[in-house]
């Protein structure tokens, strides 16, 4: 321990960071709630008596170190807090998906075997009491908001403030105990186990040592520049590996503040309250908010929508050469103050003087020239300073922009300070991503994972690009082997999936590189790291060439109404696609053309949507048949699913990830139909709400076909 | 009337009778809309009245909340008889309600909204409303408290700032709660509190009544077509038909009630 710690002075558990950051950062924000509409603020020192406080108050509970604490609940000051008290006593927090039902969650506490568990509401608490009968081991429950609680029996639940007043009350006691064991702390003890989403079966504990959580967070933040001075908002599930890193390992690292929505309805407006300069987002929360701008500009009065169309055409050439933020945007001293400030009025003096120098100009040419002034100013850009030549010129209409269209769509949005922003998780579509980023949004992607403690790659500022995932990150070493896959190891590492050796052993080799699954390889030129699929998924058409079905299933969600595709054709002569239709896009484009609908499903069915989803299939075949590695992915037949594919149903996992063997599975009529070339199916679908009741939907869907594009010459020559 | 309390079966205290109908009977001209109505509703509970369209549950509502004055019969309120009132004198005894088509100032916000069933609580006078300072400022910081508090616990936080208007029909009837919540009335009165609702907003709904009478203590009256919901939520129903009282009693007597029963599903005439 003594020498490993060396890196981070001493400092190897977050509960350590905890003490460092109230001594040193006293004062300054760590946590924002936004309750009755107001921010809540508690500073570090604050923090740290709350966390002190319901340490203590564990401690009297009974928790023991090397107990499981389960986590259940939304984004809440109280549920970072619970983390990192049951750290300091030495118990290991297992956040859990609050949107999981019942019987996930009674599969991942009995797992772990949970002997707390500290949960937000009575939604919560029901379904903890509804499996509790399983789970032997299970001791305690703690919850947040006490509402509609009070007749519960009250044995085995507490109130979060009533474990903390007896935390305090038991204070003299008991700190010495605390102190203790938070010393017994070291690097490798556990610092939080989280589950993976299970895109296969049952999800693996995943162990991450305080090393793992610290080194990590550490190392990014280096690589990004962030400063005690980031605004982040914490909305992402904190059962996320990415969540953890960024609201408690990065958070702890640099003593930033961590911003909680209201709820989960509020966080498009707290966004724009807070505006953070550290965001990250997968990117689905990107293609919803460029959807919903592009719908609200249709909308709008014909001069905003020419200034828009104008600013965001001229944007996608000049964005990235004069919008990125500088690399740090810290509170400026008065000797920059003065620096920028003569700036500014030697900037103002020279546009005076050649705004000047132009109208005298002007006025002398179009005197001795009229006619061929006209034409001159008439050729060029309607624009005032078309006098600029080149950079300039773009320099100064960028500006402009920013201030007509972009900084107030920034604003909006609540991208206005982002200096930092990522996605991950899936690849983003390469206009979003353009959009975002002639924008002025140093959106970057990074690829990383649970087992790595997130960070494998990421893309330095400055060589950004929608394809690839980047560079390593900083100590991280990769090798691809020869099938393809991609394999890391890094001081993120993770330590072992719990009570599960075989998993472990097969996923991580003795000498510490982890397989990660996805298939992928080095672009020369660049050394940036390009993903190409997972590497159970990448398969065999009939004929032999190669079935990657995530890249055509990308391309596809790339269009708006779009929202999910799921490719199959793994051994068979040809491809075939299931779709879902985005009911936001699609449904105001059924509006705006008098298109009337009454469900998903009625409007997933209208002709006119088909007819729109095959030009979108069509089109996609086109641009797959360039690739001649992946010609033969090309969709003959699709059809428009009658329901979302949803998490509660088992079709997707808690994050999104579509659960392809399942949904192959669960409409194996459809599939069967798609290649017996029959044009229509009756099918009956089971469904579950969200209170775990199910029902069923029946439809009838019509099967269609899709041209193919003649694939590339190569082929024959073969 | 009686002045004892029970426990009811989930824990809740019901309190002795807070408010009672004595012998009510309403016209208009010489339509009998309510005839010879007795009952009483207990501090806590959750009372329902049912019944067929015009069987007269909404004028025994607005009996209650004082816009209509019977003709005959008494109503008493805290053990006291209450001569004729004003709706607003009513309100200030502590009764809101809430009505059957929804009522509300469509181009305010939400908040705003919700902040006018603070009125009866505001005494700033015009012109320090107007300067805005001292006891207006301080009054609305206290009121605004309130509400905040309601508009958390019916969850209406993201739609704060949004005008009523543009609100879907379920929002708005919570929107309508949350305004007859902000009164803190000892008795709310709802109208139809679910009606147009799907199964969601109507699980919703039910969850706030309940919550909303475990949490404050609020006594509930409420007018409900869908029996289902009446029969979970209520601790005893009234029952009327063509402007008379056919049944009262708990849910499951009134379920048994071949009166009941025959008003709801029809009697074979042979």
């Amino acid at each position: 321990m003594a020498q490993s710690s060396q890196a981070t002075g001493g400092l190897t558990s977050i509960p350590a960071l905890l003490q460092r950051n109230a001594a040193q950062f006293a004062d300054k924000d760590a946590y924002r709630e936004k309750e009755f509409g107001i921010w809540q603020t508690w500073t570090w020192a604050m923090t740290e008596k709350e966390i002190e406080a319901l340490a203590l108050g564990l401690i009297n509970l009974g928790v023991k170190e090397g107990d499981f604490v389960a986590i259940i609940g939304r984004n809440r000051p109280y549920f970072y807090w619970s983390m990192v008290a049951a750290q300091s006593v030495g118990a290991v927090p297992v956040p859990v998906y609050q949107d999981s039902a019942a019987e996930e969650m009674e599969y991942i506490l009995g797992h772990c075997g949970a002997k707390y568990a500290i949960v937000e509401d009575q939604e919560q608490v029901d379904k903890i009491i509804e499996i509790q009968e399983k789970l032997h081991t299970f001791e305690h429950m703690v919850y947040i908001d006490p509402r509609g609680l009070r007749k519960y029996d009250h044995r085995q639940l507490h109130e979060f403030s009533h474990i903390q007043a007896q935390g305090r009350a038991a204070h003299d006691e008991l700190i010495g105990e605390l102190k203790s064991r938070r010393e017994k702390l070291d690097y490798d003890s556990t610092c939080v186990m989280l589950y993976t989403s299970g895109t296969t079966g049952k999800p693996k504990g995943v162990v991450l040592s305080n090393r793992n959580v610290i080194e990590s967070s550490k190392n990014s933040a280096e690589f990004d520049a962030l400063t005690g001075d980031e605004e982040i908002l914490s909305y992402l599930p904190m059962a996320w590996v990415g969540d953890f890193i960024f609201s408690v390992g990065q958070a702890y690292w640099c003593g930033f503040c961590v911003n909680c929505p209201e709820s989960a309805d509020t966080m498009m407006t707290d966004l724009r309250e807070i505006g953070p300069t550290y965001y990250f987002a997968p990117p689905r929360i990107f293609e919803t908010s460029l959807t919903n701008v592009m719908i609200r500009m249709e909308d709008s009065g014909d001069l905003k929508y020419a200034l828009f169309h104008h600013f965001m055409d001229f944007a996608k050439t000049a964005g990235e050469k004069y919008g990125m933020p500088k690399r740090s945007l810290a509170k400026p001293d008065m000797k920059r103050r003065i620096k920028n400030g003569w700036r500014y009025a030697m900037g103002l003096g020279f546009a005076m003087e050649t705004i000047v120098e132009n109208g005298i100009r002007m006025a002398f040419t179009k005197l001795r020239h009229g006619s061929k002034a006209r034409e001159h100013f008439k050729a060029k850009d309607p624009i005032l300073l078309n006098l600029y030549r080149g950079n300039l010129r773009d320099y100064f209409k960028y500006r402009m922009g920013n201030v007509l269209v972009y900084g107030p769509l920034k604003d909006t949005l609540g991208f206005g300070r982002v200096r930092v922003g990522y996605t991950a998780g899936e690849a983003i579509g390469p206009e979003i991503f353009e959009f975002y980023r002639s924008l002025g949004i140093n959106l970057k992607q990074l690829y990383g994972q649970t087992e790595a403690t997130v960070f494998i790659t990421a893309q330095p500022d400055g060589e950004v690009r929608a394809d690839t995932v980047g560079v390593p990150s900083p100590d991280v070493e990769i090798k691809i082997d020869d099938n393809g896959e991609i394999h890391y190891r890094s001081p993120g590492t993770f330590v072992e999936y719990y009570n599960n050796p075989e998993s472990t052993a097969s996923t991580k080799d003795p000498e510490g590189w982890v397989a990660t699954g996805d298939a992928g390889f080095f672009e020369e030129k660049s050394g940036h790291l390009r993903i190409i699929d997972r590497a159970k998924d990448v398969g065999k058409m009939a004929d032999g060439s190669m079935f990657a079905p995530k890249y055509v299933e990308n391309k596809l969600k790339f269009y708006p109404d779009i929202l999910e595709a799921v490719l199959f054709g793994n051994g068979k002569d040809r491809c075939v696609a299931f779709i879902n239709i985005d009911l936001t896009a699609v449904g105001n484009w059924a509006e705006r053309n008098n298109i009337a609908y009454a469900s998903y499903q009625e409007l997933a069915g209208h002709p006119k949507v088909l007819d729109s989803i095959q030009e979108h299939v069509e089109a996609v075949n086109r641009s797959v048949a360039d690739d001649p590695m992946l010609a033969g992915c090309q969709i003959h037949r699709f059809l428009v699913l009658h329901k979302e594919l949803d998490a509660d149903d088992g079709e997707m996992t808690r994050t999104r990830k579509v659960r392809r063997v399942i949904v192959a599975d669960k409409f194996k009529d459809l599939v069967d139909g798609l290649y017996d070339g029959s044009s229509s199916v009756s099918t009956t679908t089971e469904v579950t709400y969200e209170d775990g009741r199910k029902g069923s939907i029946s439809a009838t869907l019509e099967l269609r076909d899709a041209q193919v594009a003649p694939v590339a010459s190569k082929m024959a020559a073969e | 009337m009686s002045n004892d309390s029970y426990v009811t079966d989930d824990g809740r205290t019901i309190g002795p009778t807070v408010m009672e109908m004595k012998n009510i009977t309403l016209r208009f001209g010489g339509v009998k809309a309510i005839t010879d109505i007795s009952f009483d509703i207990r501090e806590g509970e959750i009372r329902a009245i049912i019944g067929p369209n015009g069987a007269g549950k909404s004028s025994m509502l607005n009996v209650i909340s004082g816009f209509y004055v019977p003709q005959e019969g008494e109503v008493w309120y805290k053990g006291a008889k209450r001569p004729p009132m004003k709706p607003y004198q009513v309100a200030e005894q502590g009764i809101a309600r809430t009505f059957q088509n929804i009522a509300l100032f469509e181009g305010m916000t939400v908040l705003d909204n919700v902040m006018t069933g603070r009125l009866r609580q505001m005494k700033a006078n015009m012109f320090e409303q107007a300067i805005w300072k001292g006891k207006a400022e301080r009054e609305e910081v206290e009121n605004r408290e309130v509400v905040e508090k309601i508009i958390d616990f019916l969850e209406i936080q993201a739609i704060r700032k949004t005008p009523v208007g543009r609100l879907p029909y379920g929002l708005k009837k919570r929107v309508e709660l949350a305004r007859a919540l902000a009164a803190e009335p000892s008795i709310l009165l709802l109208d139809e509190p679910m009606a147009g609702m799907n199964v969601e907003e109507k699980e919703d709904m039910s969850r706030f009544i309940l919550d909303m009478n475990d949490e404050f203590g609020t006594t509930i009256a409420l007018i409900e077509h869908d029996m289902g919901v009446v029969m979970d939520l209520s601790d005893r129903v009234v029952v009327m038909d063509y402007g008379k009282k056919i049944g009262d009693g708990t849910p499951d007597e009134v379920r048994n009630n071949q009166d009941v029963i025959d008003a709801y599903l029809g009697v074979a005439h042979d």
